[in-house]
């Protein structure tokens, strides 16, 4: 017996569409069933899409419609039944780390999911002894340098000024992993004024220099109190978890133990790479 | 008088560098940088001397200071680490954690 049209079915297969996104070694897949905005995420992060089959995250995005919402908002950041709950005005996203698996909710943008990438990548680090840090970072002659410091400290400026023999990891956020104990710089595709994406390369780090814009070019030892404090000011950690503050608290003591950090004055141009490498 | 006891809360996390006492809150990641006093306080907070006696034994024998001023600025002290849950204090002795916890050099 016929009834005319065949009804539609009543589920529709949604391809999901995926990239993955390697930084600091950490290959992370994100998954959409939007093209457009799959897209967006290989532009933005053109240079850090692997090919890597196996990846240490799963994170599916749902692309949701804009409403009114202050990206400049607080994050919040809470752990709780095995689970991570990542939350700002423009994003809601979970993760839970036994799985290796989350989902995000936010709209096309790539600001959102750039801060999801950001502090998944903090609370994966906090345990194994690494961390993401304020700074400007390069390579020079086989060495990673970094250069720390608050907003107008010149982590910009010093970015600018690399010479051609430097290759530049990021002018914004540097990215640390402790490797068979020593401490390793990676580039990100986290940008600052700069807006040029770091290269994805990696080094042992030499030094840890502590911004300071001056008369002249100078680098002046710091004690190790101060060098501590300068580090923890400088680290980007957003969770609201006791045991993880602790691990980043003792993580930037043994950070200062083996890296020597120095302050660096400097002038304007490039003359103050002359000193670096 | 009421005698007020410390002991180091072992959430906190905390480490000694070159002379420097440095104390991380895990509630809220304040970092303190203890000075001489302070760092004699955090490292008698044992849960079972009472501050006054750690006062009189050991900061007015190192530092010259009157006893009762040393003695509300210990005070003050204890009671805005408490705060941040670096230091528990009761009026009590307090004997529910190893107050050693917490501190790594």
């Amino acid at each position: 017996m016929k009834f005319g049209l065949p009804l539609p079915p009543f589920t529709t297969e949604v391809e999901c569409l995926s990239v993955v996104i390697e930084i600091g070694g950490m290959p992370v897949r994100i998954q959409t069933s939007d093209p457009e905005f799959l897209r967006l995420l290989q532009d933005r992060y053109a240079g850090f899409v692997s090919a890597a089959a196996k990846v240490e995250i799963d994170l599916e995005v749902e692309i949701a419609q804009p409403k009114a919402a202050d990206p400049d908002a607080e994050v919040e950041v809470n752990y709780r039944s095995g689970r991570w709950s990542l939350r700002r005005g423009d994003f809601q996203a979970e993760w839970e780390p036994a799985a290796r698996r989350g989902w995000i909710r936010q709209t096309a943008n790539p600001y959102s999911i750039d801060a999801v990438l950001r502090i998944v990548h903090t609370l994966v680090l906090a345990r194994q002894g690494g961390f993401l840090l304020h700074s400007a970072s390069a390579i020079r002659n086989g060495k990673a340098f970094l250069f720390a410091g608050v907003s107008e400290a010149g982590k910009t400026t010093i970015s600018r000024l690399a010479p051609r023999d430097a290759t530049l990891l990021t002018d914004e956020i540097s990215y640390v992993r402790r490797r068979d104990g020593e401490y390793i710089a990676f580039g990100t595709p986290f940008t600052g004024e700069l807006a040029k994406l770091g290269e994805n390369v990696s080094a042992p780090i030499s030094t840890l220099y502590l911004l300071a814009k001056g008369k002249e070019n100078r680098i002046d030892p710091i004690g190790p109190g101060e060098a501590a404090r300068s580090l923890l000011s400088n680290l980007l950690f957003f969770a609201k978890d006791e045991e993880l503050v602790q691990s980043v608290f003792y993580s930037a003591f043994e950070f200062v133990k083996r890296v020597p950090v120095a302050r660096l004055t400097f002038v304007p141009d490039q003359r103050v790479w002359e000193l670096i490498g | 008088m009421t005698k007020l006891y410390m002991a180091r809360n072992p959430r906190a996390a905390a480490r000694s560098l070159d002379g420097e006492m440095m104390i991380m809150s895990g509630r809220d990641s304040t970092l303190f940088t203890l000075n001489k006093t302070a760092t004699i306080l955090w490292q008698s907070a044992d849960g079972a001397t009472p501050l006054d006696e750690i006062v009189e034994k050991k900061i007015c024998t190192e530092f010259d200071v009157e006893p009762t001023e040393a003695l509300a600025d210990a005070e003050t002290l204890a009671r805005e680490l408490a705060s941040h849950e670096i230091l528990q204090i009761s009026e009590a002795p307090i004997t529910t954690q190893n107050p050693a916890a917490g501190e790594k050099r």
